[in-house]
C-alpha cells in the first residue's frame, strides 16, 4: 500500500469520481487555478478542465446554493468551503435548502450534494476560522455528517459521500492534511455510518472523531505504558447517521467510557453519545462517563495557549485517571 | 435596458402573442382564473380553520405567473418563493395535490410536509415554493447552472419580491450568473410592499429595482405585470437571450396583492395602505379583467362564455376543497419519511448506522 498525505488521498477520491460519473463537479473559491488554498485539490484542474473543477467567487451562500439547485437536476456537485468556519454566512442554503428540501417536497426531490473543508482549531487562526460545527449540523435531521481522522478514511468516506443521494457534510482538517497513511492501490469505499475501532482494549473505551481519534491513540499509548491501562480506541467516524451499535459494543466490553472530540462538550456530539451510553449500558457502567472537548470558551489565538484549549492526549490520560 | 415605456404600446402585436390562437388566449385567461378561485377557495376555508400556518394569496398577481410559464419548454425550469400557488398551478399542478397540501393531507403535493409556501412539482419543472426571503434566488442559479452543465437549451426562472431584493445573496447570484453566463432569469414581482413596509421605506431607487442588475452588467426590463401581453413579451425577450447567448435577465414587473402579506396581516387594508388604493387596483388594473374585457373586444371571447369557465373553475376549487377535506392526515410514522433517500429506498447506505434520535 503506498503511503499518501490526507489531502492526497482526497485527491483521489475526487479524482476518480470525476472519472467515474460526467455530473461530478468540483466548486469552491481557490479550487481550480490556485489548486486548492490547501492543495487538496491540485493538479485537478489542469487535468480535468474548468468543466469539472470551478472556482468562484468569494459568494459562499451564493455558489452552495447554486450547488444544491443543480444538484436538484442531477448533478453532484463537491463544493469546498476554504474553512468549514464559513459556512456561517451560507447557513440559509445548507440548513434551509440542503436539509429540507427533500423533506419539505414529500420526498420528490433529492439533494446529492458534498460540503467539504477543514474544520479544526489548533492553527492560531482566531475564533471564527477555528469552528467544529459538526454538532451543529448533525442536528439537523435531512444532513449527514463525516469526520474522518486518517487519509484510508478520507478517500473510502469521500468516494461514499459523492454517491450518496442525500446531502453529505465533510469535515476535514488542515492539521491532517499531511499526514501520511496507507491507502490501497485499488478502489474502495467505506460506508457511513460505520465506525472503526482503531485499537483494541479491555479497561476503558475511547470515543472519538476526527483527529481527537489519533489523540486517543497516543492517550493510549501513553495509558498502557505508563498506567497498564489497556483502552480501546473508537473513531466514529461518522457522526449521521452514526454507529451506535458499536459504540455500546465497545462499553459492554470495557464497562467505562471516556468520549473525546474537539466540539465544546456543551450540546456537543459527546452529549449525544453520552445520552445514549445511559439509555443503553447503563447497568453495564462501571464508573461514570466522562468527556474531554475543547475547553468551553472561543477559539483563543495565542500560539502559546491554543493547543491546551484543545484536547490533548495529556488531557486524555487525565481523565482516563479518574475513572480507571 | 428600458424602465416602463411611457407611451403606451400594443403588446398584442408582438411575435410572440400575434401567433397565439384563440384557443391559447382563452387558455391563458383560463389560468388566471383558475389561480384566482383555487386561492379564493383557499381563503374561504382558511377562515374556517381548515388548514394552519401562513396562507400568502398571489391575487391581483395571476397575469405574472400565467404569462411566464405560458412561455416555457421541455428544459425551462421555475422556482419562487412563499407566494407559491400561482406559479405552481401555471405550470401545471392540479388544484387538488394543492389544496391537499395546505390542508395538509398526506395527499397534498408534499405529502402534508410543505404547506402553503412549499408546493412542488419536479416533473413539471416546477422547483417550489421556498419560504425564506430570498433564499431561492441561489437555487435558482443552480437550476441555470444545471442547464448549461448539461447542454441545454433552457432557462431558470426565479421569480422573487419587491422585499427580496435586500437580501445579500441576491447579489452574490447577480454576480455568478453573469460571471458564469447563465441562463438565469430573475423576475421580480413589485406589489410595493415587503410585508408592511412599502418600497420607499425599504429600497434605494433610481430607476427601477431592475436597473439593479446594471450593476453586474445584466440587460434589465421594467414592465407592466398586469397585461397577461406585456408579460409575455417581455419574458419572450429574456427566454431569447437564455437560450441564444446563455445571459441572464432581471425583469421586473409591478403588480399589486390585493390581500395582505399573508392572510394574518390585519394591518394591510387601511393601515400600511389605505383602502382606496386597493379598490383603485382592484377596479383599474386587475389582470383578469383586463385580459378578458380584451378579449371579448378581439371577438375571442363573450361574456357568456366567460361566466361558464368561471363556474366551472369555481367548482373545480369547490371540489379540490372536498377533495382535500376528505383526505387522510399523513401518519405519525411519515414524519420519518422523506428525510433521508437511502434510508426511504432501504439501500445499503440507508441501512447502515442510526439515522434518528427521538428517543
Amino acid at each position: 500500500m503506498a503511503l499518501i498525505e490526507y489531502r492526497d488521498a482526497l485527491n483521489q477520491a475526487f479524482a476518480e469520481e470525476i472519472e467515474r460519473d460526467p455530473n461530478v463537479v468540483l466548486i469552491g473559491e481557490e479550487v481550480a487555478q490556485y489548486d486548492g488554498a490547501y492543495k487538496v485539490t491540485r493538479g485537478l484542474w489542469k487535468r480535468f478542465g474548468d468543466k469539472r473543477v470551478v472556482d468562484t467567487p468569494i459568494s459562499e451562500a451564493a455558489f452552495i446554493g447554486m450547488g444544491v439547485g443543480a444538484a436538484m437536476l442531477g448533478l453532484r456537485p463537491v463544493i469546498e468551503l476554504m474553512f468549514w468556519s464559513f459556512s456561517t454566512v451560507a447557513y440559509d442554503q445548507i440548513v434551509n435548502n440542503a436539509g429540507q428540501i427533500r423533506y419539505m417536497s414529500g420526498g420528490l426531490i433529492n439533494c446529492p450534494i458534498v460540503i467539504r473543508g477543514p474544520a479544526n482549531g489548533g492553527t492560531n487562526v482566531g475564533a471564527t476560522h477555528s469552528h467544529t460545527p459538526e454538532n451543529w449540523l448533525a442536528a439537523i435531521p435531512g444532513l449527514k455528517v463525516v469526520c474522518p481522522a486518517t487519509a484510508y478514511d478520507a478517500k473510502g468516506l469521500m468516494k461514499s459521500s459523492i454517491r450518496d443521494n442525500d446531502p453529505v457534510m465533510f469535515m476535514e482538517n488542515t492539521l491532517l492534511y499531511g499526514e501520511r497513511g496507507e491507502v490501497p492501490e485499488e478502489e474502495y469505499l467505506i460506508p457511513l455510518g460505520l465506525a472503526d475501532v482503531k485499537r483494541e482494549g479491555s479497561d476503558v473505551s475511547l470515543i472519538a472523531h476526527g483527529r481527537s481519534a489519533l489523540l486517543a491513540l497516543k492517550a493510549a499509548e501513553i495509558l498502557e505504558a505508563e498506567h497498564k491501562i489497556n483502552a480501546e480506541v473508537v473513531d466514529l467516524r461518522s457522526i449521521r447517521p452514526l454507529d451506535q451499535d458499536a459504540v455500546l459494543n465497545s462499553v459492554r466490553k470495557t464497562h467505562r467510557a471516556v468520549l473525546v472530540d474537539e466540539c465544546k462538550a456543551f450540546c456537543g456530539v459527546s452529549s449525544q453519545i453520552s445520552t445514549i451510553l445511559m439509555e443503553n449500558v447503563f447497568d453495564e457502567l462501571d464508573a461514570p462517563v466522562k468527556r474531554v472537548g475543547s475547553l468551553d470558551a472561543p477559539a483563543i489565538y495565542s500560539p502559546a495557549v491554543e493547543p491546551l484549549q484543545l484536547p490533548t492526549p495529556q488531557r486524555i490520560v487525565a481523565k482516563v485517571l479518574e475513572i480507571c | 435596458m428600458t424602465a416602463a415605456a411611457s407611451t403606451p404600446v400594443d403588446y398584442a402585436k408582438a411575435p410572440v402573442n400575434a401567433r397565439l390562437t384563440s384557443e391559447e388566449k382563452i387558455s391563458l385567461l383560463h389560468e388566471m382564473v383558475r389561480i384566482r378561485r383555487f386561492e379564493q377557495t383557499a381563503l374561504k376555508f382558511y377562515s374556517q380553520g381548515k388548514m394552519g400556518g401562513f396562507l400568502h394569496l398571489y391575487i391581483g398577481q395571476e397575469s405574472i405567473a400565467v404569462g411566464t410559464v405560458s412561455l416555457l419548454g421541455d428544459d425551462d425550469h421555475v422556482i419562487t418563493a412563499y407566494r407559491d400557488h400561482g406559479h405552481a398551478l401555471a405550470s401545471g399542478m392540479g388544484m387538488n395535490e394543492c389544496m391537499a397540501e395546505l390542508y395538509g393531507k398526506a395527499t397534498g403535493c408534499s405529502r402534508g410536509k410543505g404547506g402553503s409556501m412549499h408546493f412542488f412539482a419536479p416533473d413539471k419543472n416546477y422547483w417550489g415554493g421556498h419560504g425564506i426571503v430570498g433564499g431561492q434566488t441561489p437555487l435558482g442559479l443552480g437550476l441555470a447552472y444545471g442547464i448549461k452543465y448539461k447542454g441545454l437549451k433552457g432557462a431558470s426562472l426565479c421569480f422573487l419580491g419587491d422585499g427580496a431584493v435586500n437580501q445579500g445573496c441576491f447579489y452574490e447570484c447577480l454576480n455568478m450568473a453573469s460571471l458564469f453566463d447563465l441562463p438565469a432569469i430573475y423576475i421580480i414581482e413589485n406589489n410595493k410592499y415587503s410585508m408592511g413596509t412599502s418600497q420607499d421605506r425599504s429600497s434605494v431607487v433610481d430607476k427601477c429595482l431592475a436597473q439593479r442588475g446594471e450593476a453586474f452588467g445584466i440587460e434589465w426590463e421594467q414592465a407592466d405585470g398586469e397585461d397577461v401581453y406585456e408579460v409575455r413579451a417581455t419574458t419572450q425577450k429574456a427566454l431569447d437571450r437564455a437560450h441564444n447567448e446563455s445571459r441572464p435577465t432581471v425583469i421586473e414587473f409591478d403588480t399589486y396583492r390585493y390581500y395582505g402579506h399573508s392572510v394574518a396581516d390585519a394591518k394591510h387594508k387601511g393601515g400600511y395602505r389605505k383602502a382606496e388604493e386597493i379598490e383603485k387596483y382592484k377596479n383599474e388594473h386587475d389582470p383578469i379583467r383586463i385580459f378578458k374585457n380584451r378579449l371579448v373586444a378581439e371577438k375571442v371571447l363573450n361574456e357568456e362564455q366567460y361566466e361558464a369557465i368561471d363556474a366551472k373553475l369555481k367548482a373545480e376549487a369547490n371540489e379540490s376543497a372536498q377533495f382535500a377535506d376528505e383526505s387522510a392526515p399523513p401518519t405519525v410514522e411519515s414524519i420519518f419519511e422523506d428525510v433521508y433517500y437511502e434510508v426511504d429506498h432501504k439501500t445499503e447506505a440507508g441501512k447502515t448506522g442510526r439515522f434518528f434520535f427521538s428517543d
